[in-house]
């Protein structure tokens, strides 16, 4: 240094590239939101508009096709959407829905997960054979189902047939639609759900497995008190993106049901979709999608929440 | 004794899993038997599991007719490789940026993100139809793609990915004289290549199998997807009894991600857990 400046030159050769260089850490200052840009250019238009646009819209009515101008109505069409049959029983439908799929599915997913996590050759072709209904598009899985639930010749009532039995009829019947939609949906979520289980158990400290054995545990007392605890992360982490998945698709319900016989599978976005595509009441599907926002964030920050103290008392 | 029982609970806890197997495999393997049946074997026992002694490729044939088969494939692949194409460049410097980068807002940016996570696109599908249609972009394949161009997902995936690896190459190019893209195009995005084929597989697979939306944005058949040219087609079915017909279109549809699953069995698995995990 104290040479440097003793010579005029080098000075001065110091001072431009001290110039570039702040000019280059001008630059790389604003770098990372020149990379953050496009991301939230499309985050802006679909993610956070949206939600600004049905706050705004849940405001006014717009009678479809009868001309009238656009109203301010307040809460008006909340009052609407919170006193309508129809939302009462897509959200009732939906609650039951998500229990109804989520229950069954994780059980299945951790004894699939269970059966198959050895890697043997076996194992190997069940793990394909469980995982692949998760692979294929809802719309495919519910066209197929079209034919398993048809009434006296398709597959289900056929091979009931067979035992003796007599079916109800699965999709016609409205105390069984929603429960055949809920079979439909296990059947073709338990397998992805199982990945995450094969995933978790190889976390399991396998001395404590041992352990347990040692201490004379019998199979059910090591999955009860060591495997299903370490596991419970897991659990959390598959409840969240199931009960998001199971409030956001209902492409089956369209294909399969249409929200009927009687309302008896009209779930909430089902629900929104109607009031939109087919009845044009945008300012009802906006306030009930700002609704189903609200259940949204609320399952994600709680559940947040619930793994974070999970973490934290895990150590 | 102990062994004895042993061996018998062992045998018929595979004899369960076997049936349980089985009927989880029973509507595909409904589909695949009954894509080949002939018409005329009638419809009374449609149902019927045994392959039929004379297949045909009939169905095949009168569901490419039927629905305009051709026309659904070229705009799923579209579609997908759109998506797919656009996600590629926004997560991958969306990605580099929270993973090698530190400036003021990136936590708050970060959480920004993150709702996209819980507000997931098709919670939104109405306002976001008048955002396409105020962009112009109804009816048209971009208005499909457009709520996908950005995914939290994809640059978590890619955040972790970049922050697995080694500083010490970027560090040389940096030495070097190399421009923040170029490390990005030629030291990064080499080395991060199984997050991006991670990535890729489940972005591919979500939405060659995406159905409301696209139903949603599009109106003129031309521009009808895979899936619902299918749901029509179930819908329309209704009726008829072509189930042959039906069977064949919905293998139609399934067959080109099962047949890449079935040559790339770990990739996707390994993939879906990644996703599912580091997600």
């Amino acid at each position: 240094m104290s040479v440097a400046g003793a010579t005029g030159i080098f000075d001065s050769v110091q001072r431009s590239s001290a110039m570039a260089a702040s000019a280059r850490r001008r630059r790389m200052r604003l770098l990372p939101y020149v990379l953050l840009a496009p991301s939230l250019l499309f985050l802006g238009l679909f993610t956070y508009l949206p939600v600004a646009r049905v706050v705004v819209e849940s405001l006014y009515d717009k009678p479809h096709g009868t001309g009238a101008a656009t109203s301010f109505v307040g809460l008006g069409n909340y009052a609407r959407v919170l006193t309508d049959p129809a939302f009462h029983q897509a959200a009732l439908n939906n609650l039951i829905y998500a229990v109804g799929v989520l229950v069954p599915t994780l059980v299945l997913a951790l004894a699939f997960a269970l059966a198959v996590q050895r890697s043997t050759r076996l194992s190997a072709v069940l793990r394909t054979v469980f995982f692949f209904p998760s692979l294929v598009p809802l719309v495919a899985a519910a066209s197929l189902f079209f034919f398993i639930f048809l009434p006296g010749v398709g597959l289900l009532d056929y091979y009931l047939a067979r035992l003796g039995l007599r079916g109800p009829n699965w999709l016609g019947d409205s105390d069984v639609a929603l429960w055949s939609i809920i079979g439909l949906t296990v059947w073709k979520n338990a397998g992805y759900y199982m990945l995450f289980y094969i995933a978790g158990l190889q976390n399991v400290p396998r001395d404590t497995v041992e352990a347990a054995m040692i201490d004379g545990a019998n199979s059910w007392q090591r999955l009860r008190f060591v495997i299903l605890p370490a596991l419970a992360p897991t659990t959390a982490f598959v409840t969240v993106i199931a009960l998001i998945q199971l409030l956001t698709s209902v492409d089956h319900v369209i294909v399969l049901t249409r929200g009927g016989p009687s309302n008896a599978t009209n779930l909430l976005l089902y629900y929104i979709f109607q009031s939109a595509h087919e009845n044009f009441e945008y300012g009802k599907a906006a306030a009930a999608t700002l609704i189903s926002v609200a259940i949204l964030l609320a399952i994600s920050f709680g559940s947040l929440r619930i793994m974070e103290r999970g973490a934290r008392g895990n150590g | 004794m102990i062994r004895v029982r042993k061996h018998l609970s062992v045998a018929l806890l595979a004899a369960l899993l076997s049936a349980v197997a089985f009927l989880w495999a029973t509507p595909f393997l409904w589909t695949l038997v009954a894509s080949f049946r002939p018409e005329s074997a009638g419809s009374a026992d449609m149902a019927s599991l045994l392959p039929d002694l004379h297949p045909t490729l009939e169905n095949f044939r009168n569901a490419l007719e039927s629905g305009t088969f051709g026309i659904y494939y070229v705009n799923t692949i579209i579609v997908v490789t759109g998506v797919l194409a656009v996600q590629c460049v926004t997560v991958s410097l969306a990605g580099y940026a929270f993973a090698r980068l530190r400036f003021p807002g990136r936590d708050f940016l970060f959480y920004a993100f993150l709702l996209q996570l819980m507000l997931v696109p098709p919670a939104l599908i109405v306002p976001n139809l008048r955002t396409v249609v105020d962009l112009g972009l109804y009816d048209t394949l971009p208005g499909v793609m457009a709520p996908y161009f950005a995914s939290a997902f994809g640059t978590f995936l890619m955040r972790q990915t970049f922050l697995a690896l080694p500083r010490d190459f970027e560090e040389a190019a940096a030495i070097d004289g190399a421009p923040w893209w170029a490390i990005i195009w030629y030291v990064l995005l080499p080395m991060a290549k199984p997050g991006l084929v991670a990535f890729a597989i489940v972005s591919i697979t979500a939405h060659w199998n995406e159905f409301l939306w696209p139903l949603m944005v599009i109106n003129s058949p031309g521009n009808q997807t895979l899936t619902i040219g299918l749901a029509s087609f179930a819908m329309g079915a209704e009726g008829g009894k072509e189930w042959g017909v039906l069977a064949a279109g919905t293998l139609l549809v399934m067959a080109p991600l099962a047949v890449a699953f079935v040559a790339f069995q770990r990739r996707f698995v390994d993939s879906f857990v990644f996703s599912g995990v580091k997600g």
